[in-house]
């Protein structure tokens, strides 16, 4: 007796990215089914048409895009899939605008095991849900293995600014308070505490949030902030430069107003790296007149990525365009742009 | 944070600040010797709270920024070879040399990786036997120990496939160039805290003889600073000088015996180039003859690349206490941070750096 | 130069022939090297420098520079106005 030879039919059911998954084809069709829509499927998206159609509010639009390119992609408190939904709500929210609805294109690289791709998207459509937005529209494109790093994802928001606010961060005022959300340099140093050779445990994670719901419960409460932004790539000191640059205003700092976690302290004394400079990926600056900071700070503190909010300085008449940080011993220092990647140091 | 926290308490700072004013009568000119330390008082802004008789200058101890730029070239022409992972500590890779950095060999192909210890730099070489994984070990003494250990290591385990790019160098002998030096300013030293942990400071004692100065081993936070700075000034008033120790929880006078020990095994003194001031004599660390075979120089024969820096750049007279950074008209203008003409711009801890990071532009009162 | 940071030493190992050890710095966890503090015990503080424990920390003499810096206080050889004496002398 003899088995007939069988007929080598395609293999439909593969374990990982495949170049022929970013083809068109029947296994492009096969990822859709099978990754994306049981998680992201929406009234919108369910269309598959090649755009999303639907109507805008009257008022404001507010649109914004961002790549992520994190490495590695699951790091402590995340990966990059919800790194690329709340960046982007984050982004239309610190401009007063309500987030509506997210594009997401994908790259993937050959060889990506779906199961990782599938967790990935799976937090994203989570992410989407704990921000109340909508991943309306989609795409995705496979390269050959070692011609990306896992996956690039790159997420695009339109949001409706409220039409009681304006928020710029060329609208310093002389005499602001400055308030910050909570700890900083948690997700840098969560990522930097996993990268290869550098021997490091921590408990660090990353802070990756959506800061949607609180801004516009903030804002609702004081519709006057004059100035908001997540202090993400670059760190708090970044962000305070930027503010001061465009607003050319002076921002004075005071040491110890300003959380930072004590085991990403720990990590920041041993590699030698400040953590103003470290990136954050769930927390907001902004300044208000002080009389309005109490409140402020009463609303933020209301929400868990608000909780350890605090005024951390003030708008001043001095050095317009500078940030300068009054020490603990009553001096000053200035607070500088950081200077490209975060490295380690001996000395 | 333990041992961290205690030594940056503001009420106990503001009390060493008083006595320090108390006890001085005079103008003092005050050379902290690390880098380290230059970056502790500029972003604590202890300089700014001295009293105005109290001068500090910035010394040279800051091994990035005296690394000769014939180092760096080495380094450069090495990581750019086939075949090769280049490690180094993150300081390392925004040095300029002469047209690039480690950064730029990286985005060229190079294979160059940042380590925290060189024992990882070991552990890439046991990973990937059929590649060369050369370690680029710089240094005062306070790293020597950690570098000696990797090529004392690997010289256990028989591996051919690691070599390092050694540039260590010796605090008294730039002391000593210091002090020498015509137009010397410096009255009185403290000393890198860390490098005494390791070598203790007996050695200091016949400089401080020779030379009639005070010198006194101090620790990196603000307290131990401003304790550093009230020991030297008590000794310049009452004109005795010395050696005394302030960092006591961490140096002894005898340093670290078996860091020596290895220290002493695997390197030997030689005359080293540092960057900016030039060539002092017995002022290094090569490997020793038994450990030569880890000679990353001879391995890859880049011994004959020799270069010349920018004459704009006055870090020699910066890291000798000779002009303050923003002295230099270069600073801020030719030189900055993202371009940096001198190493003392490029590491944080290089006192140009520090300067333009934290006191640019800024009158204090 | 020299960046190194008081840690305190959880558990000691051996690698490659190497005595090795995990120190805690305010809850994040480094390896380090323990061939040069051959003296050391767990629950200990060391300070380390480039993945190397370079010395024990000598907890009494620590406390002796605080006590100090504190008698000085408490002898009322300052003023207690909190001001920051920037022109005292000289």
């Amino acid at each position: 007796m003899s088995i007939a030879p069988a007929c080598p039919l395609p293999i439909q059911q593969h374990e990982t990215v495949q170049m022929a998954h970013g083809a068109g084809g029947r296994l492009s069709q096969a990822l859709m089914q099978r990754i994306f829509m049981p998680h992201l499927s929406n009234a919108f998206l369910d269309q598959l048409d090649d755009q999303a159609k639907f109507d805008i509010p009257a008022g404001r639009a507010a649109f914004t895009t961002d790549t992520y390119v994190v490495s590695p992609v699951f790091f402590p408190g995340g990966n990059i899939g919800e790194l690329a939904v709340n960046g982007t709500v984050n982004d239309l929210a610190v401009g007063g605008a309500r987030p509506l609805y997210l594009s997401a294109g994908f790259v993937l690289e050959e060889g990506l095991p779906l199961q990782e791709l599938e967790i990935i998207v799976r937090s994203m459509a989570e992410a989407a849900r704990k921000a109340g937005v909508l991943i309306v529209t989609g795409d995705t494109k496979v390269v050959g293995r070692g011609q990306c790093d896992k996956l690039f994802i790159n997420t695009s928001g339109i949001g409706i600014v409220r039409k009681d606010v304006s928020v710029s961060c060329r609208n310093l005022r002389h005499g602001d308070s400055i308030i910050l959300s909570g700890s900083v340099g948690d997700h840098g140093m969560a990522i930097m505490t996993t990268r290869e050779g550098l021997s490091f445990q921590s408990g660090i994670t990353s802070d990756s949030a959506p800061l949607n719901a609180m801004i516009e419960a903030v804002l609702e409460a004081v519709p006057t902030v004059h100035a908001m932004r997540d202090p993400t790539r670059g760190g708090v000191a970044a962000t305070l430069n930027e503010l001061a640059v465009s607003s050319y205003a002076g921002i004075e700092i005071h040491e110890g107003t300003v959380p930072v976690r004590d085991d990403v302290r720990g990590a920041c004394e041993l590699l030698g790296i400040d953590p103003f400079h470290v990136a954050n990926e769930g927390k907001l600056v902004l300044s208000v007149a002080a009389a309005d900071a109490p409140k402020v700070l009463e609303v933020m503190r209301a929400f868990d990525c608000g909780r350890e909010a605090a005024v951390i300085g003030s708008v001043v008449a001095d050095h317009p365009g500078m940030v300068v940080m009054r020490t603990a011993f009553g001096s000053r220092r200035v607070i500088d742009l950081p200077l490209g990647e975060q490295l380690p140091r001996i000395c | 944070m333990k041992y961290i926290d205690e030594f940056r308490d503001p009420q106990l700072a503001r009390q060493l600040l008083q006595e320090i004013s108390r006890k001085t009568t005079r103008h003092w000119t005050i050379m902290e010797i690390c880098g380290g330390q230059t970056h502790s008082i500029m972003r604590n802004g202890i300089d700014q709270l001295l009293p105005e008789g109290i001068e500090l200058v910035h010394g040279p101890g800051c091994p990035v920024c005296v690394t000769p730029l014939e180092s760096i070239e080495r380094a450069l022409a090495i990581a750019s070879q086939e075949n090769v992972i280049f490690s180094s500590f993150g300081d390392m890779l925004r040095v300029p040399g002469s047209s690039k950095d480690l950064f730029m060999v990286r985005s060229e192909g190079g294979d160059v990786r940042i380590v925290y210890s060189p024992l990882d730099a070991l552990q890439i070489a046991r990973e990937n036997p059929s590649k060369e994984v050369v370690f680029f070990a710089v240094g005062f003494e306070t790293t020597a120990p950690a570098n000696a250990m990797a090529v004392y290591q690997a010289a256990r385990e028989g591996m051919a496939n690691f070599s390092v790019l050694v540039s260590q160098v010796l605090v008294p002998p730039a002391m000593r160039a210091i002090l020498s030096a015509p137009g010397n300013r410096v009255q009185g030293f403290l000393a890198a805290g860390h490098v005494c942990a390791v070598m203790g400071y007996s050695e200091y004692e016949p400089i401080a003889a020779e030379f009639g100065v005070p010198i006194v081993p101090t620790g990196f936070e603000p307290l131990d600073l401003l304790a550093g700075i009230l020991k030297t000034v008590e000794m310049l008033e009452a004109g005795t000088p010395g050696v005394a120790n302030r960092y006591g929880r961490v140096v002894q006078r005898e340093g670290n015996p078996a860091a020596q020990e290895v220290i002493r095994k695997v390197f030997e003194v030689v005359d080293r180039q540092w960057r900016g001031i030039g060539m002092i004599p017995m002022s290094g660390l090569g490997l020793s003859r038994e450990y030569d075979r880890f000679n990353a120089e001879k391995k890859f024969g880049v011994s004959h690349i020799v270069a010349s820096e920018s004459p704009l750049c006055m870090s020699g007279s910066v890291l000798q206490g000779k002009l303050k950074p923003d002295e230099c008209p270069a600073f801020g203008r030719e030189c900055t941070p993202l371009h940096p003409l001198g190493a003392t711009m490029v590491s944080s801890e290089g006192a140009c750096a520090a300067y333009y990071n934290y006191h640019r532009n800024v009158s204090f009162p | 130069m020299c960046l190194a940071i008081p840690g305190k030493l959880l558990e000691i190992s051996l690698e490659n022939g190497l005595k090795m050890g995990v120190v805690d710095v305010n809850g994040t966890k480094t390896r380090a090297c323990l061939e040069y503090v051959p003296e050391i015990r767990e629950g200990q503080y060391t300070i380390v420098h480039a993945g190397f424990a370079l010395k024990v920390i000598d907890e009494e003499e620590a406390a002796e520079s605080l006590k100090l810096w504190q008698e000085l206080i408490d002898s009322g050889a300052f003023d207690h106005d909190g001001e920051m004496p920037y022109s005292a002398a000289t």
